[in-house]
Parts: C-alpha cells; structure tokens; sequence
C-alpha cells in the first residue's frame, strides 16, 4: 500500500511516499506564491520519478498551515497531530514535541500512546520562528546554513533587548556598529529564540524525551541554546523539516 | 549608496515674536525617541524654538546635536535654560537634563496644550512604539498603554514598506488613497509576514499604491484594537510621526468615527513639549 | 490610573493591567511572583505624585507571554492577582 503525504508549510512543501508505511521518496519545494499549483508539480514530480501512477496511491493525507490548497487529498490533519505521529512513530519515549517552523513555533506535549495531552503555538508573530533567524541572518550578511555553526563558535551571553524580529534587525546593525563578533551575536540570537520557546513549551509542562523538528532543527546553535534552557538532551530525526509530512502519510482513513 | 526611501526630513524652527531675555521662566524638554529627537524650549510656557532630527547611534551626542540645532540662531545658549527635563526612550542620555520623566506623562502634558484642555484620549505613533493615553483636563494620565514589542503599528513598520515599495516615506500618505478602489487590509499584523504578503501581491500584479492602501488599513486597524483597551473619548488626537501620514490618519478616523483635533504645533514634539512644561512647573515648585 | 504594561502582538494581546488608584504599594504581589516580573516603584506616569506602586518591571514588560507561561498553563488562578486583596491586578490573558 503506497500513501502520501503532503506538508504545505509557510515556506516549503513538503511531500513523503510510504510504501506499507516505509519512506520510498521524500521531495520539497518553496511554496511560493502559488502554492496550489506547486504541491501539483511536486505531486507530479515525485511520483514520476518513482515510477509510481496517481491511482496506486491508496490515501493523501494533507497538514501545515496551507493544508487546505490540496484538493486532491483524501483527508487533512493540523500540524500538531501530524507532528505527534511522525515523531512518535520513529521515538516512542518522546513525550514533547518542539516544532519550530518558518512562521510558527509549537510546543507539544503527547502521552505514551502518542496522544496529544496540550500544546501551545506561536504564529502571527515572527518572534518565535523561523522567519526570525532568516531575518538576523540577512542582518548579519551570514548565509543561514552557516549561522548554527557560527554560533556554537562562540561562549558569550550578550542580551538581544528587542523581542520583534523588525526591532532585531536594528539591534544586530548597532552590534556590527559598535564591533561585536558576528559568531557572538549569532549565538546571542540562538539563545533569545530558544528562550521564546522554551518557555511556550514550559507552559504546556514538558517532560522527557523532547524531539525538535521542523526546519530550525537544521540550525545547530538553536540546539545547544534549548538543550542549555531546558536542561536536556533533545533529540533530532533525520530530515527533521519532513517529520509532519511523514506523520501526516501514516495517517490514513 | 541607494537611495534611502524611508529617510524624512529634519528641521529647526524659533518663534521671532517672542523676546527670551524678557521671559521669567526658561524651560527645555529633549525627546530622545529611538527613532527621532526632538529639543523644545520654552519661554514662560510659549513655544519658543524647536528642532527635529533622526536619533543617531550615539544618544547623549543625539540629546546635544537635537539641544544645540533647536538654540541656534537663537542667541540663546544652554546657560539660559533653567531647568531641562528629558524624555523618551533615551531619557537617560541627556546629559544636560536636571531630571528624566517617562514619555507617556509628557505627551499627556504636551498635548493638553498643543490641543487644549479638552483633549482626552491621545494616540501617539512614534518611530519604535504606539501609545494609547487617557488624559484629564489637567493632561494628567488615566489609564495608558504602551507598545514598544511589536514594530507593527509603528513608524519602523511604515518606513520598513516604503522602503520596500521605494516610494518617498513623506508621499505614501497621498499615494495611498491613489487607488480605484479600497482593497482588503494586508491579513498578517507582523511586519515580517506583512511584508512576504505584500511582495505576493505586488507579484500578483497589485500596483505599488494598491499595496500601501492595504497596508496602511491594516495599519490603522490595528491602532485601533489597541486603543479599545483605554476607551476611545473625544477629543481625540494623534500626534508622533505617523500623525503625518494621512493614509493612516484618514482610515483610522473613518474606522473610530472620530475626526482627530488638529493643531498648528509640529506633531512630533508632544513628548518634548510637555516635558519642557514639566520643567517650567519644577521651576516654580522650587521658587515658591 | 490604569497603568497597562505589555503589549499586542500578532499573536495576541498579553497586558498586566494595575489600577494604581486601588494598589497601596503593599507589596504583597512581589514575592509570590515565580518570574519575578512585579516591583513597588514610584509612580513614574505622574512625576508630581509621591506614592509609590506595583508596576511591572521594564525587563519583563515586552515578554509578559513568556514570563508569566508557567503560571499560565493550569488554569489555576493566577499568584499576583490572588495576593492582591484590593483586586489591583488583571491579566488581559
């Protein structure tokens, strides 16, 4: 049995192929302006080069936050249950979920079963996403790939005052002004956005395993910065941006 | 260097009708805001001379530049002034000043002259925040709210799109009611995801006016969900820099049903206006 | 006075709201505060008034979401505005 599913995320969709619930192909592609018309290209693409046809995909289950572009899938589910499962499925101990996307940030706490017990979200502000480390990183002329790395290069507690990531950007200018070391501002942004998120996922009581997913987990520093603030050793799956998409393919009818 | 959209004009301005040497009280206010300084100066409570400038990275030199460019020509000197009371979010770096007072006692004092006594409910749309404020007929404050988190419903949030558009910071007010008709209100109150809206929308074809209209709607609403937290009474007025943007200003009364007072006074001096009247008061506290 | 200290985002409206014609300046809301984020200080919206008051203190005023999540969480009634006797305190959240 061949299911699919199908993550439409503020910046990228991404789209994973199981095959008696085995990943056989994952892909993404920047939602863009026309995010409809790209998860069909996608759709399309993935299947074509898996030599795999439309009428042997049994289910398409569809989740993030513009899960209702796809028309075509048999059933949809919310970024926090589509989350829960797939990490749940692949780490069985993980009791809180952190998902830290391009424009939302979740804490999710879930029970043995994977059931979801409460979650907290932060969206409609860029403070507590994505949206923010790719804004300090233009700020800092850094490419975002290296902006982790950076971080971790550096041990020094400087406090970002400004919360809104517009404010930020000022701030970062006036710490390259004044001679801050890129490395000691980027980690100086990692800890202020952990901080953020931290404390959404203290609000819903976190307990061990924590799993981080989401595009963020890419970024090493945000990493060390949570498990310094939380006090714990998280752990990251493997193409952790995909983690939605996986849960939301073993969703099926 | 690329030419800067958002960067308006910074001026001084003195009053010639009034002689300073026969005034009794000399009294100076500073504003030093995150985004603009203002120095007022006072002779006996009348407005005397002002100056208006953009905050520089340094904020006791901005403190001084805003002090020294509002006495020039004036043949007044720093010595003359008795008593210097400084405000804003960089109160604390005026060097000169004999006290700091928070800029929402000031404007509330400052707008209960620059618009009379009858003024009850001030809005202020300053460079890095917005101020709601209720106010007695002594310009006394009664219930306030300041945000200074969030850049959306700020001047930073207006000059972050009239950069991105390239249009001048000082014609996007006009330009934004040059639109066959009023669009639907940008739906992202983050200035980050306005932004990535809007550049959708100009990909979709909107033209740049277009895209103001539904920005600065936006804008306007979003002021007026944050001055329902203090009760909206009349008379109203708006004063900081977005007070001169009447893309906002226009759609911000239409949504209250409130017309805003106006006044003769540069807008953007409320916060230093009350606290050089928050000086002249100090003064004769001390001379009783 | 109302004094309201937060702010709006477009998350949310997150404000401490204190009545300074109730509040005494007791003090009792300071302790109880597991973040810390009250204190008894003058009345910096009036500078010709001379009691003192609880406000929020300026650290905490542009996080209040995140400095007050753990109390938030429960549903139990929040430990600032139960140690307040004069009912000073709101929360806009």
């Amino acid at each position: 049995m061949i299911s699919a599913g199908i993550d439409v995320g503020a910046k990228n969709i991404k789209i994973i192929l199981l095959r008696n619930n085995e990943v056989i192909a994952r892909e993404k592609i920047l939602s863009g302006f026309e995010a409809k018309e790209n998860v069909v290209s996608l759709y399309k693409k993935i299947l074509e080069e898996n030599g795999i046809s439309q009428n042997e995909v049994s289910s398409i289950t569809s989740t993030g936050s513009g899960r209702k572009e796809v028309d075509f899938a048999n059933m949809s589910v919310t970024d926090v249950t589509a989350a829960t499962k797939g990490v749940t499925t692949i780490y069985p101990s993980v009791r809180t979920v952190i998902d830290v996307g391009a424009e939302e940030g979740r804490g999710i706490r879930c029970d043995n079963n994977g059931k979801v017990i409460d979650f907290s979200i932060n969206e409609k502000c860029a403070a507590g996403s994505g949206a923010f480390i790719e804004a300090m990183s233009r700020a800092l002329e850094i490419p975002i790939e290296d902006f982790g790395p950076m971080s971790l290069q550096s041990e020094k507690e400087i406090p970002m005052n400004a919360q809104c990531a517009v404010f930020a950007e000022s701030e970062v200018v006036s710490l390259l002004h004044a001679k801050t070391d890129k490395k000691d501002i980027a980690k100086a942004i990692c800890d202020a956005i952990a901080a953020r998120i931290s404390s959404m996922v203290r609000k819903v009581g976190f307990e061990k395993d924590i799993a981080v997913i989401g595009g963020v987990a890419h970024n090493v520093g945000f990493l060390r910065s949570i498990n310094s603030n939380l006090e714990a050793e998280v752990i990251v799956p493997d193409y952790p941006e995909y983690i939605a998409a996986y849960g939301a393919a073993l969703i099926t009818e | 260097m690329a030419k800067e959209f958002w960067r308006w004009k910074e001026y001084n301005w003195k009053n010639d009708e009034i002689d300073w040497k026969s005034g009794s009280i000399i009294s100076a206010g500073v504003d030093v805001g995150s985004v603009s300084s203002q120095a007022v100066i006072l002779v006996d409570g009348e407005l005397f001379a002002f100056s208006n400038m953009r905050t520089g990275s340094n904020s006791p030199m901005s403190a001084q530049n805003a002090m020294n460019w509002a006495l020039e020509n004036t043949g007044m000197t720093l010595e003359n002034i008795h008593y210097t009371v400084g405000t804003g979010y960089g109160r604390v770096n005026v060097p000169f000043a004999n006290k700091t007072i928070t800029e929402i006692a000031c404007h509330a004092r400052g707008a209960n002259k620059m618009y009379g006594n009858t003024i009850r409910t001030l809005l202020d749309m300053g460079g890095q925040d917005c101020k709601a404020i209720s106010c007695d007929e002594k310009g006394k404050v009664t219930n306030f709210l300041m945000n200074d988190k969030c850049a959306a419903g700020t001047g930073r949030g207006m000059e972050v799109f009239a950069d991105l558009l390239s249009l001048p910071i000082e014609e996007i007010g006009d330009l934004s009611f040059e639109v066959d008709e009023e669009p639907e209100p940008v739906s992202s109150t983050c200035v980050i995801f306005a932004k990535s809206e809007a550049t959708g929308l100009l990909r979709a074809g909107w033209p740049k006016n277009k895209v103001l209209a539904a920005y600065s709607s936006a804008m306007a609403h979003r002021v007026v969900s944050l001055l329902e937290r203090i009760e909206i009474k009349e008379d109203f007025a708006i004063t900081g820099g977005i007070a001169k943007n009447s893309g906002v200003v226009k759609r911000l009364e239409k949504e209250l049903g409130i017309k805003a007072l106006t006044t003769t006074y540069d807008t953007q001096i409320a916060g230093a206006f009350g606290a050089a009247l928050f000086g002249k008061a100090l003064v004769e506290k001390e001379r009783k | 006075m109302i004094a309201n200290y937060g702010y709006k985002d477009g998350s949310g409206d997150f404000f401490i709201s204190i009545d300074t014609d109730k509040c005494n300046g007791c003090g009792d809301c300071i302790p109880i505060c597991p973040a810390n984020v009250l204190e008894i200080r003058d009345n910096e919206f009036d500078p010709l008034a001379e009691e003192k008051m609880a406000a929020v203190k300026d650290e905490h005023r542009k996080k209040l979401k995140y400095s007050c999540a753990p109390c938030k969480g429960d549903g139990k009634p929040l430990p600032c505005m139960s140690a307040c006797e004069l009912n000073a305190i709101t929360h806009s959240w």
